[in-house]
């Protein structure tokens, strides 16, 4: 153990490198890959916006032409392009459909909320936030992204293969992925499976990072119950991120081997059982859940006490909340499998886990109002969306219970109530919480800030457009509608349905175009926004104490930490916040 | 008011930055494992048919595999040790060891495969032959990974440029002894569970 390591050894400054591709493409510096994540997760959110357009379109007019597909010509849809090949004259075939939604999760969960909430945000926060240099494996964190890069071209590519994209759902149940015949997809889902299992290892990557710069990494004084509570969710997502994507590597490697070379692991003709798919799909699955929101979580959590001017209300409480949650979401897998067909005497102890599951997460829900309660609170953007997540996810959190209890979920399963279920809590996380994240730290990011009344107005015609769309999806959901069925007027019981059907859509597009007002600002703000002072907020964590953008060796000193996170309005001191690395005693702010 | 002491700078976790990442690593790789083996295992309960298959393997040739890894770990043991005095020349020896022997292991594996496929159990026969050549596979690889990464530290220490990655022996190590336990539970599982 005699090599240089620890914290001495990586608080090596090194000069920035000059050329552009060192600097910019193959960089090893954690904020330009926190940027590649973030460009990464904003492209893709694009693809998966515009295939949910589509999905909602069909849902709301099945058969009738997308809108706008009259503006070209009959010779086009004639013709043998992609597009003309996948829209019959611009209407949306059965076939095109399950692509549709099947990509639609595919690239929200895996290709989205990932890169958004731990790629770049744990990349960007972790070194700041722990006073390091950089991440504590520069180049692995470089080939990590790179790897995502890959993996997204592949599953870009498998759009325009013969055959199309996956068509199995983001789930992909054998027997219908397993034998090529049955969905009629060849080698869109050998790509499937093939960039699914890069995005997992590109995050194993990251992670072993984000876990071994926290642990290795802190500056003088930062112990583990100081730091912030995004550097804790980041990790602890990692943690169960790690501890579960094992066994669905080893299963896309096993439905791959039955696709590919003959085998029968999931195909019941040939010996094999599709339950051990959804076995090893849902333990990786739920924990999964986790591994998003929890970061988005963090989000909220973090900019609740700056724009409350108060300490976060328990924060010890939720870190082992936290704990318990991750620790329980290895043992409520089957709660996806209720009507899988799986032994009924597992639904019970499945039940039971899962409701215990809400404790925690109710645990914090309480823990931030509490942080409000009494506080002095300002409404810039991104405290609008923290508290968007907040009440985002109270919603998502009740209708779980419902899911979550056997009896219920028999009747429930597979409709658009669990639709609508998830949409509230991974669009808490994902959506409101990945926002609140933008506006938060983009200064930091880019060094300058977002405009404010854009951000208002993107906030407000976010909020009201979501719950447009997606609150009345579960009463869709409990009149019976499925999902994934490409026409809901195939089916009489569902006719009722369909005035709701069409809201819920016009309200989706109302819910999209809200986002351009996002866009705008976003690159305007790149160029021309306001200049950011190093701590626009008047925050406390070390982030703030450096440059907005950091300089390439973060800070021009290691700070040394004298305190917790989130010292706001602390008695004996002039102003009303305390940063992590200011001694108080000689120091400026210690009078009064 | 919260204590305003200073901690010093000792990590939590008194392990070098690459050492811990090595065990995050093999973590996530303990999972992998642990999930097809487990899947395995729930099957091979609910088919005991597959007992005359497995009944085919050869267990000597599966022996002498078995035999050949374990030294293969004894040689990287010696390569390490043979570091921490700065015996350059005694790492390279054991280094070269580990490698031949592991390619040994790989040869012998591909010569079990081709006799099973020759006789006709190919992956595809049934559920025991898809597991088997799934899980033996899956180790195979990462047996090459291992090698490729000894050899490369091989060739450092022969164009004498080790000594600034000497530590790095040490992971590979790491990475070897796992790839040699998960042999030692497929041996028993695979080859010796025939009654």
């Amino acid at each position: 153990m005699s090599e240089t390591s620890g914290p001495q050894a990586a608080h090596a400054v090194h000069p920035a490198p000059q050329g552009f591709v060192r600097r910019y493409l193959f960089s090893t510096d954690h904020k330009v890959i926190a940027k590649q994540y973030l460009a990464i997760a904003l492209f893709w959110a694009v693809v998966g916006g515009l295939s949910a357009f589509l999905i909602r379109w069909q849902l709301a007019w099945p058969g009738e032409p997308v809108i706008g597909s009259g503006l070209l010509p009959e010779a086009f849809w004639d013709g043998d392009s992609w597009l003309a090949q996948s829209l019959q004259y611009g209407s949306i075939p059965a076939e095109f459909y399950n692509k549709l939604f099947t990509m639609h999760g595919t690239i929200m969960v895996f290709f989205v909320a990932m890169p958004l909430l731990l790629g770049a945000l744990g990349n960007f926060l972790i070194p700041l936030m722990v006073g390091a240099r950089d991440m504590a494996f520069p180049r692995l964190n470089m080939l990590s992204v790179w790897t995502l890069a890959v993996a997204s071209v592949i599953l870009l590519i498998s759009f325009f293969v013969p055959g199309g994209a996956a068509a199995s759902g983001w789930t992909a149940y054998p027997p219908l992925s397993a034998v090529p015949e049955l969905s009629e997809v060849n080698w869109g889902q050998n790509l499937w499976l093939i960039a699914v299992a890069l995005e997992f290892a590109s995050f194993l990557m990251g992670g072993i990072n984000f876990l071994t710069t926290t642990v290795n990494l802190r500056a003088p004084g930062l112990s583990l119950f100081r730091l912030p509570i995004m550097v804790w969710f980041q990790c602890i997502a990692a943690v169960l991120f790690m501890l579960s994507v094992g066994p669905l590597i080893a299963g896309a490697v096993m439905l791959l081997l039955d696709r590919l070379a003959g085998t029968s692991f999931f195909i019941p003709s040939g010996g094999g059982e599709p339950l051990l798919w959804q076995h090893l799909f849902w333990f990786f699955g739920h924990p999964e859940v986790y591994v998003i929101m929890i970061p988005g979580m963090a989000a909220a959590l973090e900019i609740l006490p700056v724009f409350s001017r108060k300490p976060l209300f328990g924060y010890r409480l939720i870190v082992y909340a936290t704990f318990a949650a991750g620790f329980l979401s290895f043992i409520v897998w089957a709660h996806h499998m209720f009507q899988s067909g799986m032994d009924p005497r597992l639904a019970m102890p499945f039940s039971i886990t899962t409701i215990l599951i809400s404790v925690p997460f109710a645990l914090m829900v309480f823990a931030m109002i509490a942080t409000l309660w009494g506080g002095v609170i300002r409404f810039p953007t991104p405290m609008l969306f923290a508290l968007g997540v907040l009440g985002v996810f109270i919603m998502g959190g009740l209708s779980g219970i419902f899911n979550g209890s056997a009896p219920a979920d028999i009747y429930i399963h597979d409709t658009y109530f669990v639709v609508a279920h998830f949409h509230y809590t991974l669009f808490a996380a994902t959506f409101f919480g990945g926002f609140a994240a933008i506006y938060y730290w983009f200064p930091k990011m880019f060094g300058r800030m977002l405009n404010d009344t854009l951000g208002k107005i993107h906030f407000w015609w976010t909020f009201i457009a979501f719950n447009a769309t997606f609150l009345p999806m579960h009463l869709v959901g409990l009149g019976g509608m499925m999902r994934r069925i490409a026409n809901p007027l195939n089916y009489d019981f569902l006719q009722p349905l369909q005035p709701l059907n069409v809201w819920i859509s016009i309200s989706a597009f109302v819910l999209m175009l809200g986002q351009l007002v996002f866009v705008v600002n976003f690159f305007w703000s790149l160029v021309a926004g306001r200049r950011a002072e190093a701590n626009p907020w008047q925050a406390n964590t070390l982030e703030w104490s450096t440059a907005s953008p950091p300089p390439h060796h973060n800070f021009d000193t290691i700070p040394t930490v004298y305190r917790g996170p989130y010292e706001y309005s602390p008695p004996g001191v002039a102003e009303d916040w305390l940063p992590q690395h200011r001694p108080l005693v000689g120091g400026p702010a210690a009078t009064a | 008011m919260q204590r305003e002491a200073t901690h010093a700078v000792a990590p939590a976790v008194p392990v070098p930055a690459a050492k811990l990442g090595m065990w995050w690593f093999l973590a996530s790789e303990i999972v992998t494992f642990g999930g097809i083996i487990v899947a395995y295992l729930v099957f091979r309960l609910a088919h005991p048919q597959w007992l005359e298959e497995a009944a085919h393997l050869s267990v000597p040739i599966a022996t002498f595999n078995t035999l050949v890894l374990l030294t293969s770990s004894l040689t990287m043991v010696l390569a390490f040790a043979a570091v921490d005095r700065g015996d350059e020349r005694r790492v390279a020896t054991w280094l070269a060891l580990t490698v031949a022997l592991g390619l040994v292991f790989v040869l012998v594996k591909a010569y079990e495969w081709r006799h099973e496929i020759a006789a006709g159990r190919v992956p595809g026969e049934s559920g025991f032959w898809g597991f088997y050549y799934g899980m033996t596979g899956l180790h195979a690889l990462h047996v090459l990974g291992g090698v490729v990464v000894n050899a490369c530290l091989l060739i450092a220490a022969l164009r004498r440029r080790l000594e600034p990655i000497a530590h790095r022996v040490e992971m590979a190590g790491l990475y070897w002894h796992f790839v040699d336990i998960v042999w030692i539970f497929l041996f028993p599982l695979l080859y010796l569970s025939t009654h």
